[in-house]
């Protein structure tokens, strides 16, 4: 039963991180695109792009939160009362982003929409920051069981150093994937191909600071690195298959849709998550607390499971029929 | 409010954690109602629009989808901050029982989905999907704006009457899903807040077209503006203090000593009064206007009804006097404000009953203009009562807040955070809203490019509704 419930919780984290961090990534861009003018283009596609859909992407955080402290109340504890800095900024982060990207659609003056513009991008880079910190403290087990770890190092570490860049790179290849697809829908060549070549620069960031990072799980997260290579490697080699393949489909433009890499990519990163996953079973938090020990009792379990289940008749359907419509074309902006 | 009740035994971070909770819930629960009822309000002019053909009706619905887009936005991520703050600041109630509480929020997770799903197809959805079926897509937020305030307050209740849990050594073992959703007082704390959002959302909205009528803008548009949510908020607010009387006699009941704080009744006694403002010092009223055996009559039809006072609240979890006094004065104000409004709506049935026109009438269209800022403040002073109005206690009876606050770092910085930021995104709505209004005054129908340089004409590849519409 925790482990049913263990895994729900792991796939709301995946789609939490292939969803909701192509949102992110989009802010990385959004931040680099350059000044008011010059950027103009790109900022606007990044609006058109995830303006219809990152509050829905955004609600499967609430969903991971909320099959954490039902389902694993002392592992939920023991996280807020040790990694509270970086989860702390990261709300912070949540709300400058959301309200940054609200207020920039519909700001009027340059000055403002430039003030919104940078809450909205910058804050897109921290809070996977932080997200990623927070999961190399709980992979590398710096989480005591009874809550009250080390309020710095939990964060500040290899792991989480390696986590928290991997985050923003990863969002930002996703985001760069998502984005080349949807200039390409518009008819956007020069956006597609700007898109493009940011897919490619992240894609290969991302592969460079994977393999290095093994070698910092080899000395961080010792446990944590056999299983990635014994149980995991599987998912691993699909990640790294599927992140060449779609890399390689990304350098040769013209000869696959772009909307068919986009599967692909996402499929890269949701194969490290799950790998992460796959790794640290049995244990929740570290190699000291699992699933089990950590879990709530029998009743709660079921009823999340039963929660999981409505979820997967009700929202998976809608979530589908709204990234059809988005992607489609269908979902735009406009008073008339 | 906290700042006086602050004992020498009780930890550092609670003071922090309380004042960060009030001042982000008090936040979040103003863009509450139009997550749940301002959509309500846009369908029926988006019905009216279609069904009658009624071009300002559906400008008027068009509009109103994107300020909600606006506001829900900022009501999303500030919701998300509570649900950390559920940790960073509770971890306590967390750990013992999050078993329990945590999991109305996970059914509360399913219909946040559904409502931010359907929001934005509603929203993005004008130009695209056919008239019907994007009227139909906003009934799943609708629906959900019902299901999700019922799942989040079935939360809170369970705090001001926790059921349905087993608990040994401490831990809670087993969980009646059930009883602890559909608590003894769920019922009436979630009727309340649905009420209460279709008040809040429907005269606020009314109040911008009364001011826009009392600047001169003397046009059907205008007139319908005023008139379709006003409806919905003088149709809400007489269920709204029925509802309030049943549960004042409930709260009598089932929590004698939220209610000894409420009259601010200082002994148990027949014959209570009901006393009207004042302020208790010292165990004793003072200033208030007091109406002879009030309390006893309205909890009990006769005025020799027993009414517990803070006497009969064991010393050690009693509430001090200044925490009484916040309670007692946050009740009459909403009660108060609660009446004002009432009073508001049946002048608007007289006014329309005599001539079928509000707008001659400018002290109407005055009360109008603030109506909503007086509903806003009748939902926050209702959510002062239910929440200090359970202090010392975080789960009666079972946990104290003093227990369940994070005793980890200091929580004075992440205090000041979240102050200087939610002021950020106060201006920042505040401006973004004036904004869509600037740009709807100039006629503007398309969305705005960024840069200064930027020609709206030239259209952005990034926008194919801009290409269509060329």
């Amino acid at each position: 039963m925790s482990t049913a419930t263990g895994v729900v919780l792991l796939v709301a984290i995946l789609c939490y991180g292939v969803l909701g961090g192509a949102d992110f990534g989009t802010g990385l861009w959004d931040l680099t695109a350059g000044g008011a003018a010059r950027g103009a283009p790109a900022r606007s596609l990044i609006d058109h792009a995830i303006g219809p859909v990152w509050e829905a992407n955004h609600t499967w955080l609430i969903f991971c939160l909320v099959l954490l402290w039902s389902g694993f109340p002392t592992a939920f504890s023991a996280i807020m009362t040790t990694l509270y800095i970086p989860l702390g900024i990261a709300a912070f982060g949540i709300v400058l982003r959301g309200s940054g990207f609200a207020f920039r659609k519909v700001s009027m003056h340059t000055a403002e929409q430039r003030l919104n513009g940078i809450a909205f991008a910058s804050s897109s880079v921290i809070t996977p920051l932080c997200f990623g910190a927070v999961a190399g403290g709980i992979a590398s087990g710096r989480v005591p069981t009874a809550g009250h770890g080390d309020p710095i190092t939990s964060w500040l570490n290899p792991t989480s150093v390696l986590g928290g860049v991997l985050a923003v790179l990863t969002c930002g290849y996703l985001a760069a994937l998502f984005l080349t697809a949807e200039a390409h829908r518009d008819g956007a060549p020069a956006l597609e191909q700007w898109s493009r070549r940011r897919a490619v620069a992240s894609a290969v960031a991302c592969g460079v600071v994977a393999v290095a990072g093994l070698f910092v799980l080899r000395h961080d997260a010792h446990r944590l690195y056999d299983e990635l290579l014994h149980r995991g490697w599987p998912l691993m080699a699909v990640s790294a298959l599927a992140g060449l393949a779609a890399l390689l489909m990304t350098l040769r433009p013209g000869r696959m849709s772009p909307a068919l890499i986009r599967p692909i990519g996402a499929l890269a990163v949701a194969a490290v998550l799950a790998g992460w996953g796959a790794a640290q079973y049995p244990y929740l938090l570290g190699t000291h607390l699992d699933l089990h020990a950590a879990a709530a009792p029998g009743s709660t379990m079921t009823a999340l499971l039963v929660v999981a289940i409505l979820a997967l008749l009700l929202v998976v359907p809608s979530l589908v029929w709204l990234l059809v419509l988005t992607h489609r074309g269908n979902l735009v902006t406009g008073d008339d | 409010m906290s700042v006086l009740m602050l004992a020498a035994a009780d930890p550092s971070q609670l003071l922090p954690a309380r004042e960060q909770m009030a001042f982000t819930l008090g936040f979040h629960i103003i863009l509450v109602p139009f997550g749940v009822a301002f959509t309500f309000i846009t369908m029926v002019a988006n019905w009216r629009g279609l069904r009658h053909d009624d071009a300002e009706a559906m400008l008027l619905a068009q509009r109103w989808s994107q300020v909600a887009a606006v506001l829900f936005a900022v009501g999303a991520v500030s919701g998300t901050v509570l649900s950390f703050e559920m940790g960073l600041l509770w971890p306590g109630l967390m750990d013992r029982y999050g078993a329990a509480y945590g999991l109305p929020f996970a059914v509360e997770g399913i219909f946040f989905f559904l409502e931010a799903i359907f929001v934005a197809i509603y929203i993005y959805g004008w130009k695209r999907l056919s008239p019907w079926v994007h009227f139909w897509s906003g009934l799943p937020v609708v629906l959900s704006g019902v299901g999700g305030t019922f799942s989040v307050v079935a939360a809170n209740s369970w705090m001001n009457s926790p059921g349905g849990i087993t608990v040994r050594d401490g831990k809670v073992v087993d969980v009646d899903v059930w009883q602890v959703f559909f608590n003894d007082s769920f019922w009436y704390e979630a009727l309340h807040m649905l009420l209460a959002a279709y008040v809040v959302a429907g005269f606020t909205v009314a109040g911008v077209y009364a001011v826009g009528i009392l600047r001169g803008r003397w046009d059907r548009y205008h007139r319908i503006g005023l008139l379709m949510p006003l409806t919905v908020g003088a149709v809400a607010i007489p269920l709204q203090i029925a509802m309030g009387d049943v549960i004042a006699r409930y709260v009598f009941n089932a929590e004698p000593a939220k209610f000894a704080a409420i009259e601010a009744l200082p002994h148990t006694r027949t014959h209570a009064p009901e006393t009207l403002g004042g302020v208790l010092v010292d165990g004793k009223m003072h200033f208030g206007i007091q109406i002879p055996s009030g309390a006893s009559l309205l909890s009990g039809f006769s005025p020799s009804t027993k009414v517990h006072g803070l006497d009969a609240v064991p010393a050690p979890v009693r509430p001090p006097d200044n925490l009484v006094n916040v309670v007692h004065l946050s009740f009459d104000v909403m009660v108060g404000t609660g009446f004002a409004l009432l009073g508001l709506a049946l002048w608007f049935v007289w006014l329309w009953w005599r001539s079928r026109a509000v707008e001659p009438n400018r002290w109407f269209l005055r009360a109008v203009a603030v109506s909503g800022l007086v509903a806003i403040v009748s939902l926050e002073c209702g959510w002062i009562v239910t929440e200090v109005g359970r202090q010392p206690w975080t789960v009666v009876g079972l946990l104290l807040t003093r227990d369940a606050v994070q005793t980890s770092g200091d929580l004075w910085p992440f205090f000041g955070g979240a102050v200087l930021i939610y002021s950020g995104v106060t201006v920042g709505s505040v401006y973004a809203l004036r904004g869509l209004r600037r740009r709807w005054a100039q006629g503007e129908t398309t969305s705005v490019p960024y840069g200064p340089d930027n020609d709206p004409d030239q259209g952005h590849t990034g926008d194919p509704g801009l290409v269509d519409a060329s």
